[in-house]
């Protein structure tokens, strides 16, 4: 063990220790005892167990073991404790402790199998997700914070599974529709433009400019007016998200079209090949790496993009419209639950787009092995 | 004129303008080169050697002149499809293998998959490089991939081969081993080779013929025949034939910046 899992694991257990001394919470106005929270007193006979360590070796997965025992301990603790004391919040640093302890002799393993190493590069995050979640949790509910500053995920994970119907049915509207469809046409007609700026200077001079006038306007400003012209259905909002996606393909397809070296170009030179075919064979393969690059920044874009528009006129469906409507009638849950579908969407979406990348542009240097 | 004449310069001049002023890259160059030849141009850098080779494949324009390439005008030729370019790096695209690469001309000038497939076999066969055919570029050394470009040149079974420095970046035993190569590929295709070097012993060693440019302005100070019989092995470079030749050529590049410096 390294000096600092040896320190982790002392104040690990020292915290558990010292929980164990200090008031737990309340219940029904009066100091709660240890005996209504079984599992905690569990989880501190684990970690004073644990400082065996110091005379014997302990596998990283018994720290893991006592890291879930807590966790349940604390969580379930929740349930009786109306309000919790500073034992309880000992309790929440010492194992909070032992997950950083576990996750630190974790990634300190070097396995030999390609599976195994696989799962320890995925258990890694998933511990530091999760627990980001469950302090959420204790620190909500423990301190009683008033949900409408902050409700407690397993709220908000009610409010989603409760709602599912609701917010399908937004996501076909904002995502399915506005996104999808004003990603690929803002994307695609970028990409046509680039290669007639490319192709001509005389559309270098006036088209590039009008793109950057574009971008440049707000879009507070422009989803109202997309409104007017396309009314409130998605069309409207597809029509903002392609007015935000084209600039950033415009601009990297021109600077990858420009890609292709001299000589590469001299080369289809001397074949006697047409335009479309250097354009086919050399310049697009060449100028892919760019247009993922927009790609990617893109799918971020067009949800934020179609999720705000939503602020501005739209049928009473929508990820925009739900949040904007339940800001206002105080449910806050509803509004979590609705940025819980656009965080995994978005990540989702961003995901697969840098999945089909590493495919196409494995041959680039940042990609290849 | 003579008949059989691939390459026949006249008077031909370049003149590039640039901020600094006009810069006469070539200037009054005559030169023939007859069908299956093997000519060689040295020079310092500067020497125009590069840009001659590109006005013959219509990569530049001459300012000044003519020039023909098999009877027709260098842009003529270059349509038809008269010759194979190989550059100073290999240039191959690297998302693609290195049969798609040496494929890459056919597919442009639309030969059937099955001829495509069967040229590919034959020319990877013909640079000594059948195996690596699934493989990409950027997985195989430096002199294989100059290798892969050089069967992507002859793969469309052009008469003429322009060849720009394309060892220059090789080390000397690779560079070696690849002009023993190539000159064997020369004796079995019986193809006109244009071979810019600035490689005193690689352009005696190659060439039937050598000639000798010197720079401001790029033109032609010497040519030299060379009385080597056209089989070569490596050690014939020790011979006092191969060291007179040699001298020659230096003396004719040494004659070239006598009145400069």
């Amino acid at each position: 063990m390294t000096r600092l899992q040896r320190f982790l694991a002392l104040m690990a257990s020292l915290l558990a220790a010292i929980a164990l001394a200090l008031p737990v919470g309340t219940v029904g106005g009066v100091d709660a005892s240890l005996r209504d929270v079984p599992v905690l007193i569990l989880f501190a006979v684990f970690a004073l167990v644990s400082l065996l360590r110091f005379c014997r070796s302990v596998d990283p997965w018994g720290d893991g073991l006592v890291m879930v025992i807590g966790a349940v301990g604390l969580l379930s603790a929740l349930r009786t404790l109306e309000m919790a004391g500073a034992g309880y919040w000992c309790f929440v640093a010492s194992d909070w402790l032992f997950a950083w302890l576990f996750v630190e002799r974790l990634s300190a393993l070097r396995p030999l199998h390609p599976a195994v190493r696989n799962a320890q590069s995925l258990i890694v995050p998933l511990i530091f997700g999760v627990w980001i979640l469950i302090l959420w949790e204790l620190v909500t509910r423990g301190s009683n914070v008033p949900t409408v500053l902050l409700p407690p995920p397993s709220m908000i994970g009610e409010r989603f599974m409760a709602s599912l119907p609701i917010l399908w049915v937004d996501f076909q509207q904002t995502f399915l529709k506005a996104v999808l469809i004003g990603y690929a046409l803002g994307s695609g007609s970028a990409l046509v433009v680039a290669i007639a700026i490319d192709r001509s200077p005389f559309l270098q001079r006036g088209l590039l400019p009008v793109g950057n006038l574009v971008s440049a306007l707000p879009m507070i400003g422009v989803a109202p007016i997309m409104v007017m012209w396309f009314g409130f259905d998605w069309p409207s909002k597809a029509a903002v998200v392609v007015i935000m996606t084209f600039f950033p393909m415009l601009v990297n397809a021109i600077a990858g079209l420009g890609q292709s070296s001299v000589m590469e170009r001299d080369l289809m030179r001397t074949y006697a090949a047409g335009y479309w075919q250097t354009l086919w064979k050399l310049r697009l393969p060449a100028a892919a790496p760019f247009i993922f690059n927009a790609l990617k920044i893109n799918s971020t874009l067009a949800l934020i993009g179609a999720i705000v528009a939503e602020f501005f006129g739209t049928p009473i469906v929508g990820m925009g419209f739900r949040i904007s409507t339940e800001v206002g009638r105080m449910n806050v849950d509803m509004v979590w639950a609705e940025i819980a579908v656009a965080a995994l969407a978005g990540s989702a979406f961003f995901g697969i787009v840098a999945l089909i990348e590493r495919a196409v542009t494995f041959w680039h240097p940042s990609v290849r092995q | 004129m003579s008949a059989d004449a691939v390459i026949e310069a006249r008077g031909l001049g370049l003149t590039f303008e640039t901020n600094d002023g006009p810069v006469h890259a070539l200037s009054e160059v005559n030169l023939t080169v007859g069908k299956g030849d093997f000519v060689s141009f040295i020079g310092p850098s500067g020497c125009g050697k590069t840009t001659l080779l590109r006005v013959i494949a219509d990569l530049e324009r001459p300012t000044a002149g003519s020039i023909t390439v098999n009877g027709v005008t260098p842009e003529e030729a270059r349509l038809a499809r008269a010759y194979g370019y190989v550059f100073q790096s290999a240039a191959l695209y690297p998302w693609r293998t290195i049969a798609r690469n040496v494929a890459l001309p056919l597919e442009i000038m639309g030969f059937s998959k099955a001829e495509q497939a069967e040229r590919v076999a034959r020319t990877m066969e013909l640079v000594n490089l059948t195996g690596v055919e699934k493989r990409f570029p950027w997985q195989l050394s430096g002199g294989m991939q100059q290798r892969a470009s050089i069967a992507r040149a002859l793969a469309f079974d052009a008469d003429l081969l322009l060849m720009d420095e394309p060892f220059g970046a090789l080390d000397e035993i690779v560079r070696d081993h690849l002009n023993g190569q190539l000159l064997e590929l020369w004796a079995r295709t019986n193809k006109t080779i244009a071979f810019v070097t600035h490689s005193i012993p690689e352009a005696v060693y190659l060439s039937t013929r050598i000639v000798v440019m010197s720079p401001r302005p790029g033109r032609v100070t010497d040519v030299i025949e060379s009385s080597l019989p056209r089989e070569r092995p490596l050690d014939i470079r020790e011979t006092p034939e191969f060291l007179d030749i040699a001298h020659r050529v230096r003396e004719g590049l040494r004659a070239g910046h006598s009145y400069e410096d």
